[in-house]
């Protein structure tokens, strides 16, 4: 009990203290200096690569398989974040094309890896 | 036929929203696309194609959109206040629910609104028996009578009117 | 006037995802996991989308951010059902705390 109290602590403080230089000292942005709305991109894309970490802590660490795949599915819903951000800051609605295809590349891709979790074959 | 008709039209707003333009190659080729994709996969799309012809079906459709947004909201606050308090406060487990829906997109749309509404998750979907089962992450009720009324009521009534 | 209420929108979405994927990190077992993770980051990414629909207004690019909720409201739920179904099948147990299951044949 008194572990996981710690432990909890520990992951606030570390949330808050990257959540704290995302926000108010966003990353230097490479690409793009001169387009609009530079300060609401370079944040979002900082929280979204932190969601990301987060998935990825998970791959990492998941007790089964399924838990991997959760975590992936959930990679690809947040790459679909990042394309409309993008999207946005630069004014090229081709990354929003990106987007799509991948939602429904990600969805197809989730349902197979879901049947070769049950044990079947894939044309079943 | 007239379900290859209607997924010829769905087929061509798709395309026309995805390109949004109005230029005759675009047409040309966006016509010959869903043709293609009617005349293959036509008959997979209805059962039932008269069903798209009642307009009433539609008037209930726009009225169970702000009700699902609603409930989604709803949900997404209450899974954001367990995630963050430190005791975690959950009571999973997998109930039994009943249904009185039998059309195929009924049960597809009831399933999905269950997936995205507050703590529940549909897992598997018993057809014959009208049996859903789904993994409630806060236990009120192991009784299946009172989880029904708990969890499936709020949509069934307005998808029995836009489904059956 | 609408670049701010989409700026806000981004903003509920971003809280949203980062909420969903703590989620993921924090909940016992695949079930909760899913829980959280399917509804949070679908909400979230589905609020930031239509917020760069109302920055971009009627042009081909939120069009397409419009036609990509549609697709995430209708994929997302059948392939969280289908990852809950599949890993019960393959004998992924429920947590230890949790109360019934109603589904082992």
């Amino acid at each position: 009990m008194k572990k996981k109290l710690l432990t909890y602590i520990l992951g606030l403080i570390v949330i808050s203290i990257i959540l704290g230089i995302i926000l108010f000292s966003p990353l230097p942005s490479l690409i793009y200096p001169q387009f609009p709305l530079l300060g609401v991109f370079r944040r979002a894309v900082g929280i979204l690569l932190l969601s990301a970490f987060l998935c990825l802590y998970r791959v990492l660490r998941g007790s089964t398989a399924s838990d991997r795949i959760v975590s992936i599915d959930m990679l690809g819903i947040l790459i679909i974040g990042f394309c409309a951000v993008l999207s946005i800051s630069t004014r090229r609605n081709w990354y929003m094309d990106i987007g799509i295809a991948w939602a429904l590349q990600s969805f197809i891709s989730t349902l197979a890896l879901a049947k070769f979790l049950e044990g079947k074959h894939f044309d079943e | 036929m007239s379900g290859r008709f209607i997924l010829f039209i769905l087929a061509f707003l798709v395309w026309l929203l995805l390109t949004f333009s109005l230029s005759w190659e675009n047409l040309l080729v966006g016509g010959l696309v869903s043709l293609f994709v009617s005349f293959m996969t036509g008959d997979l799309f209805t059962k039932r194609p008269h069903i798209f012809k009642h307009l009433q079906r539609y008037f209930w459709f726009l009225i169970y959109i702000p009700v699902f947004i609603w409930e989604c909201f709803k949900a997404n606050v209450d899974v954001a206040l367990r995630v963050i308090r430190p005791s975690l406060p959950i009571k999973p487990g997998i109930v039994k629910v009943t249904t009185s829906l039998k059309s195929e997109t009924g049960l597809t749309f009831l399933a999905n609104s269950i997936t995205l509404t507050p703590g529940t998750l549909t897992v598997d979907v018993d057809k014959e028996n009208g049996l859903l089962y789904v993994h409630w992450i806060d236990v009120k009720s192991k009784d299946v009578q009172k989880a029904t009324q708990i969890i499936v009521r709020r949509f069934e009534k307005i998808l029995t009117k836009i489904f059956e | 006037m609408l670049e701010v209420i989409g700026i806000v929108f981004i903003g509920i979405g971003l809280v949203f995802d980062l909420f969903g994927c703590l989620g993921l990190v924090r909940l016992p077992d695949v079930y909760n996991r899913l829980q959280a993770a399917t509804k949070c980051v679908t909400f979230g990414t589905c609020s930031l989308l239509f917020g760069v629909f109302l920055i971009l207004g009627f042009s081909p690019g939120g069009i397409k951010a419009l036609l990509c909720i549609v697709f995430l409201l209708l994929t997302s739920p059948v392939s969280a059902h289908a990852l809950a179904r599949s890993s019960h099948k393959a004998g992924v147990k429920l947590w230890e705390g949790s109360v019934c299951d109603d589904y082992q044949n």
